[in-house]
């Protein structure tokens, strides 16, 4: 197999709980987003875009939707002969089977698949953050400080790093010392869950790690301090873009609502930088006389009889007369019918809202998710 | 239909619809927000089960073979057969004149001659119809025929004159073929699209050839009809013929009409073209759009009415657009004010503009200007 110097991989088997009924048939990075999308779109588009040719994502909860949307990884010009994309769920092997134990396991059950491509460097991603990122240029400036390990960071307002994990730092950047949603923080550069290493440290690490009885099999609580208390150089490389976990009903929320304004912080329509997915081949939409349609996004298949406002329709929606749709992401091949009407809500993929009825808070306060077993796979 | 080959023959007349073919031929022509005319011809077959597909280009083939690309978007990037596009090998403007396009398919007839299929469907591009060919096929089996004709019995209009009709008989044999002069009030329009054993068809090329009595395949399938049994297969469904201005414009605002678009875009069978990865259409605060078709990628701010509109446009505020197409990837300024009206792609109309046309006679600017 040829040589690559820099091999990607997404960790992609987190159940996303807090996501509630969307998340009850399929992964979190699987969620539908900003009106097209599924959330792995964002870190394989990057992946694509920056030239990195060679994926893994690794899988474990509720694979279907994933695997079916990944394919052979053609929307992202990830069907290669050499590299591409591959998943990676977890398996047999002589020893029995196991499942991921946390998400430093998961690539440790895999060190085999990025052997093969002989790396100098692993990017690890999460397959849950919305944000356009050259990792190319991160990889430029872990190779510039001679660093072990470079975490991406961004900078959050003072009042929210008690949320995240924040990495305190030199003047040049260089990390000391890592603080778990600190409560009286000494820096506000949170880690973004991205992750460039040499390889043989990490691959060094990893299998020192697994024989320790106390392990949480997990990068930000073993290796990352354990390497750091090791006395290995550590940088953070700092990202200005856009950047949003849409791990609750409400990030998800308002991380689709930001896409509506004018000077919406993430430019989805950069064509030096698109976002792909698996496209559902469908008619353009109509907008018909009867329609009114406000501040909102729409996508293709649609049919738009009724009202619409500030809203993100995904493909395939149907919206029946007199029906209004208020503050909401109406997520693929949902049926409005008639006189319906939907206030700040989160309507899952092929649910059916009944002619007359009303969903959600007419205050636009709380965020109403309607949610259905069929909720996973959509063409 | 595994058994049968697909050819369409995009030698196709040219002279009404001169503006929107300067760049492409008919087959490339942009038609409802995101296809192109070809589309509906390729999808038609592929639905039909055809999965080997030979594309016969006249000139100006740059921007189609773009579209059709490998095929994936049409599933037609296979291993074994797949969509091939044979481009002339010679002047065609030349040589078109003197020896129509029959030469064309001489000079690629071991494609034909070598393919598995036993049989040939042979199309033009420029009839848009959602088709099914299962249906087509299995008639034209059961009648024991040697060749038949596919046919739509429409009410005369003027969008059909000049167009084939067939005579037709007893037992839906075909007795001749004319030309519509308009003088009846329903004909049986042909549209041209031929269904035999392909050694028929190898033979009818290799003959015209040799007796030189064709230059254009169609002039050697007419000529050749006195020699089999020809049957021919109704269509009933939506049919449109881009073979004008005028035809362009009306069957792209056919697809304003419901039923029209339904039964053109329909689940069972549906249409395929190539993806471009385009975000929503997004609707600004001050956006009105009514009656209208909108691909995805546009970004609105104005008012928007009976018109039909592609991927990636802009509509900037104050501006009015309506009963008007307009092509991808085009921008219209602020206060601009626009009706019956064409943009071709990549156009930009600057501010505070006026453009209007008739609905016979709509105002078409061409590919790249700005205005």
């Amino acid at each position: 197999m040829i040589k690559k110097e820099m091999v990607a991989l997404i960790l992609a088997g987190g159940q996303g709980s807090r996501l509630k009924g969307l998340t009850k048939n399929l992964a979190k990075p699987a969620v539908p987003f900003g009106g097209k999308y599924r959330i792995i779109d964002f870190p394989l588009s990057n992946c694509s875009n920056s030239g990195i040719d060679t994926v893994g994502i690794l899988t474990q909860y509720q694979p279907l939707a994933l695997n079916a949307h990944i394919g052979i990884g053609k929307p992202w010009d990830l069907d290669r002969t050499r590299g591409g994309v591959k998943i990676l769920p977890p398996y047999m092997s002589e020893e029995g089977g196991r499942w991921f134990k946390g998400t430093s396991n998961a690539i440790f059950e895999n060190i085999h698949f990025v052997d093969t491509y002989d790396p100098d460097y692993v990017l690890i991603l999460s397959g849950d953050h919305i944000y356009k990122m050259d990792y190319m240029k991160m990889l430029k400036y872990h190779k510039e400080k001679k660093s072990e390990v470079t975490l991406g960071v961004i900078e959050v307002p003072w009042e929210d790093t008690y949320r995240f994990g924040i990495l305190n730092t030199t003047d040049d950047l260089k990390i000391y010392e890592f603080d778990e949603k600190p409560k009286n923080a000494k820096n506000n550069l949170a880690s973004m869950g991205i992750y460039i290493f040499n390889w043989k440290k990490l691959k060094e690490y990893l299998i020192k790690d697994q024989e320790n009885p106390d392990t949480n099999y997990d990068f930000g609580k073993d290796i990352l301090p354990k390497m750091l208390n090791d006395g290995n150089d550590m940088y953070a490389y700092e990202f200005d873009g856009y950047w949003r976990d849409v791990g609750t009903l409400e990030s998800l929320w308002e991380g689709n609502m930001e896409m509506l304004s004018k000077d919406a912080p993430l430019n989805i329509h950069d064509r030096t930088w698109k976002i792909y997915s698996r496209n559902a081949n469908l008619p353009p939409q109509i907008i018909t006389n009867n329609a009114n349609v406000k501040s909102s996004m729409i996508n293709e298949g649609c049919y738009i009889d009724g009202e619409v406002n500030k809203s993100v329709i995904f493909p395939n929606v149907k919206v029946g007369k007199n029906a209004k749709i208020i503050q909401s992401v109406i997520m693929p091949n949902v049926v409005v019918e008639d006189n319906a009407v939907i206030y700040k809500s989160i309507i899952g993929t092929n649910s059916i809202i009944k002619d007359g009825s009303v969903v959600g808070d007419k205050e636009l306060k709380e965020i109403t998710l309607i949610s259905n077993e069929d909720n996973g796979l959509f063409e | 239909m595994k058994n049968c080959l697909g050819i369409i023959n995009l030698s196709e007349e040219e002279m009404q619809i001169q503006e929107l073919t300067k760049v492409r031929p008919i087959a490339g022509l942009p038609f409802a927000g995101r296809y192109r005319v070809i589309d509906f011809m390729l999808s038609n077959m592929v639905n039909g089960g055809i999965h080997n597909i030979g594309i016969f280009t006249q000139n100006k083939f740059r921007s189609l073979i773009d579209h059709i690309g490998s095929g994936k978007a049409w599933d037609l990037d296979r291993k074994i057969s797949g969509v091939k596009v044979f481009n002339p090998a010679f002047n065609y403007n030349k040589i078109v004149q003197t020896h129509g396009d029959i030469e064309h398919f001489y000079q690629s007839l071991d494609y034909i001659k070598y393919a598995s299929e036993d049989y040939v469907f042979l199309s033009r591009s420029y009839m848009i119809c959602n088709m099914d060919l299962k249906k087509i096929f299995k008639d034209h089996l059961e009648s024991n025929n040697d060749i038949s004709i596919v046919y739509k019995n429409v009410k005369n209009e003027e969008k059909f004159y000049g167009l084939d009709t067939l005579n037709i008989g007893m037992n839906k044999l075909l007795i001749s073929i004319g030309k519509n002069t308009g003088k009846k009030e329903k004909i049986d329009l042909s549209m041209e699209m031929y269904i035999m054993r392909k050694d028929i068809l190898v033979k009818i090329i290799e003959e015209s050839v040799e007796s030189g009595h064709s230059n254009y395949l169609k002039q050697a399938l007419f000529q050749e009809l006195v020699n089999y049994k020809v049957g021919t297969c109704r269509y009933e469904g939506y049919l449109a013929c881009i073979n004008s201005n005028k035809n362009f414009y009306d069957a792209n605002m056919d697809m304003l009409d419901m039923d029209i678009y339904r039964q053109l875009f329909n689940n069972e069978r549906p249409v395929f073209t190539k993806v471009k990865d385009e975000p929503s259409t997004i609707y600004r605060e001050n956006s009105d759009v009514k009656n209208s078709l909108v691909a995805n990628g546009c970004d609105i701010e104005g008012e928007v009415k009976n018109s039909i509109i592609f991927r990636d446009v802009h509509i900037d505020e104050g501006t009015k657009v309506t009963n008007s197409i307009i092509m991808q990837r085009t921008k219209i300024e602020k206060n601009c004010s626009l009706n019956n009206v064409i943009l071709d792609k990549y156009v930009v109309i600057t501010k505070e503009n006026i453009l209007a046309g008739d609905k016979k006679i709509p105002y078409i600017v061409g590919k790249n200007l700005t205005i």
